[in-house]
């Protein structure tokens, strides 16, 4: 096969590639959390917001304090005083007092811990699912990405309470948008910075080794770029009798 | 002081002489290196056999290092990842090789299989280097499949879940079976040491001896090339082939530039898209397995969804599983369905180019509607693809034989 033909047929598998919605999203479109995991501000932030929010409720087990205080370049004591509630060591992991039988109980489901949930999930559905909590018509808290979801909005001081707006779609009522209908303690604008800095705390949390990954990845790709030159480079010297 | 260099030479040939004396490592290294002729018309299609050995080999080495942290237990397994993940030092690099790997030897493999229906490898007199391809396929599906239920996520759970349930669709011995291999009435922690055992030992050992055969039968007759003749056919008066060249120097340092070029986009996946996209790493399988809760869309991973398609695309759970295994097993006789006088696509002409083209075709786009949803549409898609799929070995079986070819060149083309 000639190198012509060959890329033919890469652009026609190409084609029905793009042709195939293989990662189709559940729920509602998704706002899109433009975070970015290099900004240390924004994920202390996040951790202080996490701490303050979740970590009553959500745990996260597989993530040690004293983690936290190395990545973020926070002093252990620092970390102690402001973001440890509970009586715990800054070598211990970010677990919580509340006990998952009760929490069934309390809130129908136990709430999942959230070291992975930025994995799971993504960082889009978790910036949309803060940002779309609303009060239903019964005066409960309902959510536009996860309907019905379990759990009340804890920032909902922040955000103030929004209603939903609904449209007429083939004969059906649906919600088309929210609005605030209470504001809040911040503006639309610095909720969203908010919920961003939360986000990219949680990404983090999914994944505290990834800006030592990327960063030693560079070094890596340099490495393997330079033995492939020199090996390229042998390989034509003794390929040289050969042609 | 130092001794002079003749000194020293002359005290390693004699320390060799002691070795080869009682072990035949210089006569090893000619028979299979130095004096090994290989056609010298290799080109990159023939990277993927020794890329496939190269990842088997890192496969094994960060598995030694996996097993060190990993807690094969159901209640411990989902934590000891990412406790290896978070705690253990460079674990994340770890991690990443075994599972970056698993996918990047699906994908040298699949190319390797590829090259093969090219040049025609499998043909006489390889056609047991061929079987011996397929079972290491074999072996290596078991081994990634039970791989994946380790880190006992939801998708571990879940795919293992569906997977086991298809030796149900058997009848009569089929519930039996299932029992069986999971050693408990469902998914269990018995299941999951189990395949722990199969995953560390029993599986890798089974791949190490068939590659080795593979490389046994492959060295008796010698590698194939792109224009599928015989440079056996062709020496010279002190009998090397006059196409051939050694394999060391010339590919082994070839190879060496084909493993770094490799190795670089490798590391890149590794370090920078380690998901790759949910491809590798699923996003359900971060969260813990729950006998509970079913996942809204259960599928396997990449390298599995071609044959998963074909399942899917047949409404009678019990047919969908037979087809399923004929779309594996009629691969294993390929040396003999290809019947056509050339071995490689070169001289076959254009029928063969549309017949693989095809193919190729079907199975890319099978893998892709294995992963999807599933709807009216894709399952009439599926089966379309089902029957391309199949229609290949059909047409190559009765159309080989009697198509016109182009003539054969004296010698290799390089």
């Amino acid at each position: 096969m000639n190198i012509k033909k060959f890329s033919a047929l890469i652009g026609i598998l190409l084609l029905l590639a793009v042709s195939l919605p293989v990662f189709a999203a559940g729920g509602g479109p998704l706002e899109t959390a433009n975070i970015n995991i290099r900004d240390v501000a924004a994920t202390q932030r996040g951790a202080k917001l996490f701490v303050n929010y979740c970590l009553s409720c959500h745990s996260a087990s597989y993530m040690r304090y004293k983690r936290l205080s190395e990545d973020l370049g926070l002093d252990e004591d620092l970390v102690m005083e402001n973001l440890v509630f509970a009586d715990v060591k800054i070598g211990e992991t970010m677990d919580i007092a509340m006990q998952p039988k009760d929490s069934a109980a309390w809130f129908g489901k136990t709430p999942p811990d959230l070291s992975l949930v930025s994995r799971s999930r993504g960082a889009d559905w978790l910036y949309t699912y803060l940002l779309t909590f609303y009060q239903d018509e019964n005066g409960g808290w309902n959510n536009l990405v996860l309907p019905n979801a379990a759990m009340p909005h804890v920032m909902w001081q922040l955000q103030g309470i929004q209603k939903p707006v609904y449209a007429s779609h083939d004969g059906h009522d649906v919600i088309d948008h929210l609005v605030v209908a209470k504001p809040g303690l911040q503006s639309p604008e610095e909720y969203e910075e908010t919920a961003r800095d939360l986000v990219t705390f949680l990404e983090y949390l999914g994944e505290p080794a990834q800006l030592k990954r990327k960063s030693a990845g560079v070094w890596v790709l340099l490495f393997l770029a330079l033995f492939a030159l020199i090996a390229y480079a042998l390989k034509s010297e003794y390929w040289r009798d050969v042609h | 002081m130092a001794k002079p260099a003749s000194s020293l030479t002359k005290r390693a040939d004699s320390l060799m002489n002691w070795v080869d004396a009682r072990l035949p490592v210089s006569a090893f290294w000619k028979a299979t290196m130095t004096g090994y002729y290989a056609p010298k018309n290799f080109n990159f299609w023939y990277y993927m056999g020794v890329l496939s050995l190269v990842v088997l080999a890192m496969q094994i080495l960060s598995g030694i290092f996996l097993t060190m942290h990993y807690k094969p237990s159901a209640d411990e397994a989902f934590a000891s990842v990412e406790y290896i993940m978070r705690d253990v030092e460079w674990g994340w690099l770890i991690r990443y090789m075994h599972s970056t790997g698993a996918s990047f030897f699906f994908v040298v493999v699949y190319l390797h299989m590829f090259r093969s229906l090219l040049y025609g490898s499998h043909r006489a007199p390889r056609e047991l280097v061929w079987v011996f391809g397929m079972l290491i396929y074999l072996a290596l599906m078991a081994e990634a499949f039970m791989g994946y239920v380790l880190p006992w996520g939801q998708m571990s759970y879940w795919g293992a879940q569906v997977i086991i349930n298809l030796f149900g669709a058997i009848p009569t011995i089929g519930e039996p079976l299932t029992e069986w291999i999971r050693g408990d009435y469902f998914i269990s922690d018995a299941t999951l040491n189990r395949f722990f055992a199969l995953h560390v030992i029993a599986l890798p050992l089974a791949i190490f001896g068939l590659v080795l055969l593979h490389l046994v039968a492959l060295r008796e007759n010698g590698s194939n090339n792109p224009d599928g003749l015989e440079i056996k056919a062709n020496k010279d008066e002190s009998g090397v082939p006059v196409d051939g060249i050694p394999f060391h120097p010339y590919y082994t340092i070839k190879d060496l530039f084909g493993i770094s070029m490799f190795l670089l986009i490798f590391a890149f996946v590794i370090f920078f898209w380690p998901e790759a996209g949910g491809l590798f790493l699923e996003h359900d399988n971060f969260v813990p397995a729950n006998p509970l809760v079913t996942p809204e869309h259960i599928k396997p991973v990449w390298y599995f969804t071609p044959y998963y398609a074909i399942l899917k695309a047949v409404p009678d759970k019990l047919m969908g599983v037979i087809l399923m295994g004929l779309s594996v097993a009629v691969l294993f006789f390929m040396p003999w369905l290809d019947r056509s006088p050339v071995k490689s696509i070169r001289y076959k002409g254009m029928w063969y180019k549309i017949l693989l083209g095809l193919f190729v075709i079907a199975f890319i786009r099978l893998g892709m509607l294995g992963m999807a949803e599933g709807t009216p549409a894709q399952t009439i898609e599926m089966r379309v693809w089902t029957f391309v799929y199949f229609a290949f070995f059909v047409l190559l079986f009765f159309l080989s034989p009697g198509a016109k070819t182009k003539p054969l060149p004296e010698r290799l083309t390089h």
